[in-house]
């Protein structure tokens, strides 16, 4: 089949050869490249910036039993990395990259994402970014698991990893570019030894957006060989592009050997390859008929969102538009060059990393200049177009590209975007206070002007959009523009993150799903909003909790291993929804037995079902406490802002008025007909806003939380990651009960650093004298290693030294474990609860036959299938 | 174009085919590692192997299928990744994988079968 294809674009190697040429190395390191054996290279890069040292970790064994990899490894080392008041722009802040033990399999779909963590400069918690591009497996197969950068540098630097050569460098690299789309292609030609060579160089950079705004972004790129150009995925969330931009960090490069299908040495290849192959079947046999990923990827839920109401516009008032049409799939289809192989890394038949080709720029620096657009993916059709009031594709695409280049999140400059445009459009803004900023609904153009000043670092864009929406909000408050507590409702924040493009306000899971997260409301926890809102399958608080355990649980589990979402319920076997029970066929069973399958065939460790969520819930639960020391992680922290739960203003009550004022008669057994809407309005609110708080009591439950949202000690320990440092931050918030049992097991004696207890048997504790045993046989744990540990624990010391004068008879409990030196962690006897959470009636229905064994062509393959989309 | 013409309704199941194509292009009779596949069928056999369609060419993320000047798909081994979407999307699934090999095979049309197949139920033909 042939496509129209435009793949000329606009260069900028013109002068390559000198720009290398100017580089200056500071500082060099040489090792052996190796392969991953098993998926794992147990090593980690360590980039020190500010005395330009490079050197190298070994990664332990109990290090993987915990942590398992990517995100896993992120917040492990970022934990060792950072004291409880690092801020984001201190030296010691850290970005770390992994693609966990998966990551870099050729044959699975999804199999070649790197996990980004830092601390960040939004939310001042631990953020998590799951990207594509080929760094994190180029850099896996030179031999690192992980590379993890410290430190400030004076001037911009780059450093590059040469996995052929085994040889890292700190260089100084003055004439390349610093925004993304530029400085990709400059420096893949730079370190690629020629043309076949350059889909083994990865480049990760930030643009000039990223050095004014908190909101930056990192890009990985890949290069494709169709194209013969780079192409760019974003690492978005939580402003990690800032912190790159702030550590004077130009780019990061890979040059890395030629992949093969073996290049991460599993254990059992045959296990991987048939997974894989099972899933590019159902790709080529179902995707037209469920989700079109590889014609639209995910814009194909835009007309789906539209069609169920839940598409943000305006920001988050309403959720359909009558000119969605013209940014609906039709148009992205149109858009994006069709048929060829788009995948973020190598074997992902769902291919939904579309591209506008050869898009001509309207605006900023580029104007004229022929590009290709990676995207927009539903969230910036949504953000950046409906969401703002915009309903014009070029404008999207543009926005996109911009966003991109410049290094800014399009999710968050997406809801900014549109909450500066609602301020405006109620005068809390107007030209005066925004520099001539026309920021009415609607209006592309100024959506890309305010853009292109957080690039040059001026006016409105970079003053105020750039700093956030949560900042935002205090600012004008401050400057008297606006009810400080109008601007609280309809800024869609939570922790400092700005809310990703789904409208939650009719579903109580999906607030939870958003709220009720580690990082702040990312739909990449739990999207529960068909399962809830429309299909009703999960109606009592407790089978909510249930799904808002299992799914974070679940999804966590991508990040640790290098893995995308998408190729796990974007598709599915074609008998999924008539085999399965709905909250069954939810979890898309045939898929988890494919990771299952992958895991254990990779890694040679073998796993169940359960045992996954287990993987999960370790990283998931340190994550939660890692929050609570960095200040946040309390139940406080987890509220939505009304806008997110129920309609703010009388608009929004009347756009809706028969669903509300139903369910004023249905849920209140008030008769909506006594009632002015300002009444109402304040109804659903006081009604809204406790269902929250009861749901909210109900998952807190479920994930082993006290009433304030802190893992208890019993939820630490049987996860293994009662550490010291983790019971001490958890501690002054515990229950009188829990206090006491921890202060006296993990007491630390005289000494300022926390120091091991003997376990002490208890007659009367039969449960404690069980794990004690366990436990007795491990070697203690070793003494705190570094300064930075000492002041981390220090508090915790002091508490501690108070409790061991009082502590009397109580028992102690088994020694804990240290993160630096971990003990293993046998799987835990105790079975987590899967409740089936109860639903009826899928969003899909499926019925399917794949003609018998394809022995006579295309013809044979008969598909009906009636497909819903979803994320 | 040149192809592995089949005739399933002169097959008698002999599977001569399957080892010489194992032996020629492996070293071993393993049917496992044959391109071509003789297959049980009601009342018969059929027959499964490439008829050089060409539709992998175009999934394959690294132009590392092509045509050559005969018409006959072939792969490069060297640019492949071993990612196996040919295989996945082989209309016919006769793209063909074993454990021991890391790049996927397919049938070439070199010929050895149809000297082999005593029922002459194989030929190589233009299309």
């Amino acid at each position: 089949m042939t496509y129209n294809r435009n793949f000329e674009y606009t260069r900028y190697l013109d002068n390559v050869e000198e720009m290398k040429k100017a580089h200056q190395v500071l500082a060099e390191y040489k090792f052996t490249p190796s392969h991953p054996e098993k998926g794992y290279c147990n090593r980690l890069l360590h980039i020190d910036l500010s005395a330009r040292k490079i050197s190298e970790r070994k990664i332990d064994q109990k290090t993987k039993d915990i942590f398992t990899g990517g995100r896993g490894f992120g917040l492990k080392y970022l934990w060792e990395a950072i004291k409880p008041n690092t801020r984001w722009s201190d030296p010691e802040n850290a970005i770390i990259i992994s693609p966990g033990p998966i990551g870099g399999i050729t044959q699975y779909p999804g199999s070649g994402k790197s996990l980004v963590v830092s601390l960040s400069p939004v939310t001042n918690i631990p953020i998590d970014s799951n990207v594509g591009g080929y760094f994190g497996p180029l850099m896996k197969f030179s031999g690192f698991d992980a590379l993890m950068v410290q430190g400030k540098s004076k001037d911009d630097v780059i450093v590059v990893l040469d996995g052929v050569a085994g040889r890292v460098t700190i260089e100084r690299a003055p004439l390349e570019a610093v925004d993304s789309h530029v400085a990709a292609e400059q420096f893949t030609h730079e370190y690629a030894e020629n043309q076949e060579d350059r889909r083994n160089v990865s480049v990760v950079s930030a643009g000039k957006a990223a050095e004014h705004a908190l909101i930056g972004c990192l890009n990985f790129s890949y290069y494709d060989v169709r194209r013969q150009a780079c192409r760019l995925k974003q690492a978005g969330r939580g402003g990690i592009g800032t912190v790159f931009r702030n550590k004077k960090i130009k780019a990061l490069i890979v040059h890395g050997p030629k992949v093969k299908g073996d290049s991460n040495h599993p254990v059992d290849p045959g296990r991987v390859a048939q997974a894989g192959i099972r899933l590019h079947k159902e790709m080529h046999d179902y995707d037209n008929k469920m989700c079109t990923m590889r014609k639209v990827g995910t814009t194909n839920i835009v007309d789906v969102m539209d069609a169920y109401d839940l598409l943000p516009t305006k920001n988050f008032q309403y959720g359909s538009h009558p000119e969605t049409p013209k940014i609906g799939k039709k148009v992205w289809e149109e858009y994006f060059t069709q048929g060829v192989p788009d995948g973020c890394w190598y074997g992902c038949s769902m291919s939904c990393a579309h591209g506008v080709d050869g898009y001509v720029l309207k605006t900023g620096p580029y104007k004229g200049h022929k590009v290709i657009v990676d995207g927009p993916e539903y969230e910036n059709a949504a953000g950046l177009g409906s969401n703002c009031g915009i309903f014009d594709p070029d404008w999207i695409v543009e926005c996109n590209f911009y966003c991109d280049t410049y290094g800014i999140d399009t999710i968050s400059y997406g809801t900014l975007c549109a909450f500066v445009m609602e301020c405006y459009d109620r005068g809390i803004l107007n030209q005066e206070r925004t520099g001539g900023l026309d920021l009415s609904w609607g209006n592309g153009q100024a959506q890309l002007e305010m853009l292109h000043q957080m690039a040059r670092g001026e006016g409105f864009g970079a003053q105020y959009a750039g700093q956030g929406v949560a900042r935002m909000k205090l600012m004008f408050a401050q400057n008297g523009w606006g009810d400080p507590q109008f601007l609280n409702d309809i800024a869609c924040e939570g922790k400092g993150l700005e809310q990703s493009e789904y409208m939650s306000k009719e579903s109580l899971a999906q607030q939870g799903g958003y709220y009720l997260t580690n990082k702040g409301p990312q739909h990449d926890e739990a999207w529960l909003i068909f399962m809830d809102m429309v299909n009703n399958q999960i109606p009592t608080f407790e089978n909510k909790a249930e799904a808002l355990y299992y799914f974070p649980m679940f999804r966590t589990w991508f990040g640790l291993n290098g893995l995308c979402k998408l190729p796990w319920n974007d598709i599915e076997p074609g008998d999924n929804r008539s085999k399965y029970p709905p909250t069954e066929a939810a979890k898309v069973p045939e898929h988890v037995q494919n990771y299952v399958d992958i895991f254990s065939g990779v890694t040679g460790r073998e796993i169940t079902k359960e045992e996954l969520i287990r993987m999960s819930e370790r990283v998931y639960q340190f994550q939660r406490v890692f929050d609570l020391r960095m200040g946040k992680g309390t139940r406080k922290f987890d509220l939505p802002p009304y806008r997110a739960m129920g309609p703010v203003t009388k608009e929004e009550y009347e756009s809706r008025q028969e669903r509300y004022d139903k369910q004023l008669k249905e849920w209140m057994d008030i008769d909506p007909a006594t009632r002015s809407i300002e009444e109402k309005i304040a109804l659903h609110r006081k009604y809204r806003t406790e269902r929250y708080q009861k749901l909210v009591d109900a998952v807190y439950k479920r994930r082993g939380w006290t009433s304030n949202g802190i893992p208890t000690l019993e939820t630490l320990r049987r996860n293994g990651i009662d550490f010291p440092e983790v019971v001490a931050t958890v501690l002054p918030h515990l229950s009188e009960g829990e206090a006491r049992e921890a202060r006296a097991a993990y007491s630390t004696g005289g000494s300022d650093r926390p120091k091991v207890g003997k376990p002490k048997a208890s007659p009367n504790k039969p449960k404690a004298k069980a794990v004690k045993k366990k436990t007795s046989a491990r070697k203690p744990a070793g003494k705190v290693k570094t300064k930075k540990k000492v002041a981390a624990t220090k508090t915790a010391s002091r508490t501690i030294k108070t409790a061991k004068r009082t502590k009397a008879n109580t028992p102690r409990k088994p020694a804990p474990r240290k993160i630096s030196k971990s003990v293993k962690v046998k799987p835990s006897s105790r079975k987590p609860s899967h409740k089936k959470p109860g639903r009826k009636g899928p969003a899909r229905r499926t019925e399917t036959k794949r003609a018998g064994k394809r022995s006579s062509a295309k013809t044979s393959r008969k598909v009906a299938r009636k497909v819903v989309g979803r994320r | 174009m040149k192809y592995l013409k089949t005739n399933p309704a002169q097959c008698k199941g002999v599977r001569a085919c399957e080892k010489i194509c194992a032996r020629t292009f492996f070293k071993t009779e393993d049917p496992e590692k044959s391109a071509i596949r003789v297959i049980q069928a009601e009342g018969g056999f059929e027959i499964n192997v490439c008829n050089q369609c060409g539709e992998c060419i175009e999934v394959c993320p690294v132009e590392a299928i092509y045509r050559n000047q005969q018409g006959v798909v072939m792969i490069n081994k060297s640019k492949c990744v071993g990612c196996y979407i040919c295989v996945g999307y082989c209309p016919t699934l006769s793209m063909k994988t074993h454990p021991d090999l890391r790049e996927p095979f397919k049938c070439v049309a070199c010929g050895a079968c149809v000297k082999a197949c005593p029922e002459k139920a194989l030929e190589i033909a233009e299309k």
